[in-house]
């Protein structure tokens, strides 16, 4: 018997995977949301292509940032339906491997949503990067992990609330306040052209060095935590 | 649960009863490792059972599955979590429970009986040495349930440990060794199985 970390995230992630394909519970609540998001306030301020591109920064992300938090409420309902995490709990699978599968999987929701809703963004608020498109890209990846990783972790750690999907919002919105303004600050860098975001990416890169190691050191007490 | 000391020999059968609330449930919760006391430690096989949860089969109240797959789909994930990636295995476990391993439906699908069964075979199919059963004839029909009943005859003979709790004593007269009472979270009676369950 082997149980490597890299094979258990692995499965975990084709579990999550197979699971969304199923019954896309995650995916449909995060594109309505986005969706309306982007259409009303399309309707709303009817802006230029340069107003656009000074507002959609903070637009865009707040949508993702709700949008996730509704994936990440989702995807640890699956785990408690059922007690199907007694099972994994009970298993000598680490916990480490549950919590960088919940990770990558729903790293890889949000951004085929982020990738759905760009198109939009530039269909309907007539966008167009003025900046290096590569820098955007990072931006993109970077606050995306930032946003999932801490999201999986206070999931785990409001699971067993009463009120959990109100408290992850609680918990994840004040930490995220620091990568969120990097993220709004370096997207609308770009899309304007006006200075880098090269500052805006590096501090992105170490927050998620930072709590990446602390959410994936700290996850086996929260996950075992009554 | 209070001052609670409990030893088990290998190999035998026991039933735990008392009434709702006792802490019967949450007894076997501790043994898997689930629920940690605040005082004392558990011991399987002389080892912590945090690290010998390969050892423990856990079969709870709830069928511990994933309703969106089939049931040979859900061996298949929680067979990973054990390292196990022989096939074989799996489908002998459903078999042993009455399950067809071909049987494609989703568990969301299954009746009650069925998830039963198969929260059974999830408990068993890495061969556990130690069984820890909460309520496994709850929801099954009387034929289904003496299936089980020798189900588990068969596996105290292969020289497993089985601690299962249920009221459903009638069942078991002839299988199991002996009967465990609790109540108010403490242990309180402990014999052979015609003279407790009297």
């Amino acid at each position: 018997m082997s149980l490597s970390i890299t094979k258990l995230t692995a499965v975990n992630v084709g579990k999550d995977m197979s699971l969304e394909w199923r019954s896309r519970d995650v995916l449909n609540s995060m594109l309505f949301f986005a969706l309306l998001v982007v259409v009303i306030f399309s309707w709303a301020f009817d802006p230029t292509a340069e107003q656009s591109r000074r507002m959609v920064g903070g637009l865009a992300w707040v949508a993702f940032l709700f949008s996730t938090v509704m994936a990440l409420n989702q995807s640890w309902a699956r785990e408690l339906r059922n007690g199907v995490l007694d099972a994994y709990r009970v298993s000598p699978a680490p916990s480490e491997a549950l919590f960088l599968g919940k990770c990558l999987g729903n790293f890889i929701l949000v951004l085929l949503l982020e990738c759905v809703m760009a198109v939009l963004f530039v269909v309907f608020y007539n966008l167009r990067s003025v900046g290096p498109l590569w820098q955007l890209v990072i931006v993109f990846l970077l606050g995306t992990w930032a946003l999932v990783v801490n999201g999986t972790f206070f999931a785990a750690m409001s699971i067993r609330t009463r009120n959990r999907e109100l408290m992850l919002p609680l918990l994840l919105l004040p930490i995220s306040i620091p990568a969120v303004a990097a993220m709004v600050l370096a997207t609308t860098n770009v899309l304007t052209g006006e200075s880098s975001s090269l500052l805006q990416i590096k501090f992105l890169a170490v927050y998620c060095v930072v709590f990446t190691t602390a959410c994936f050191l700290l996850f086996d007490t929260v996950l075992n935590a009554e | 649960m209070r001052s609670v000391s409990l030893e088990l020999e290998r190999g035998r059968f026991y039933v735990l009863r008392g009434e709702n609330g006792a802490g019967k449930s949450t007894l076997l919760r501790m043994i898997a490792g689930l629920n940690q006391p605040t005082e004392g430690r558990i011991l399987i096989y002389g080892i912590p059972n945090r690290e010998a949860r390969s050892e423990i089969g856990y079969m709870a109240h709830a069928p511990l599955l994933y309703d969106e797959f089939s049931g040979m789909e859900n061996l298949r994930f929680f067979a990973s979590l054990y390292g196990i990636k022989s096939e074989d295995s799996l489908s002998a476990a459903m078999e042993r429970v009455g399950l067809n391993p071909g049987l494609d439906r989703r568990v969301g699908q299954y009746s009650q009986g069925m998830r039963q069964r198969l929260s059974l075979a999830r408990a068993i199919f890495h061969s556990p040495r130690l069984l820890l059963l909460d309520e496994p004839f709850s929801n099954v029909d009387p034929d289904s349930a003496v299936a089980i009943a020798r189900l588990l005859a068969g596996m105290r003979s292969e020289g497993k440990t089985i601690l299962l709790v249920t009221h459903q004593l009638g069942l078991l007269s002839e299988v199991a060794d002996e009967v465990l009472v609790m109540s108010r979270g403490e242990l309180v009676k402990r014999g052979a199985m015609p003279q407790v369950s009297a």
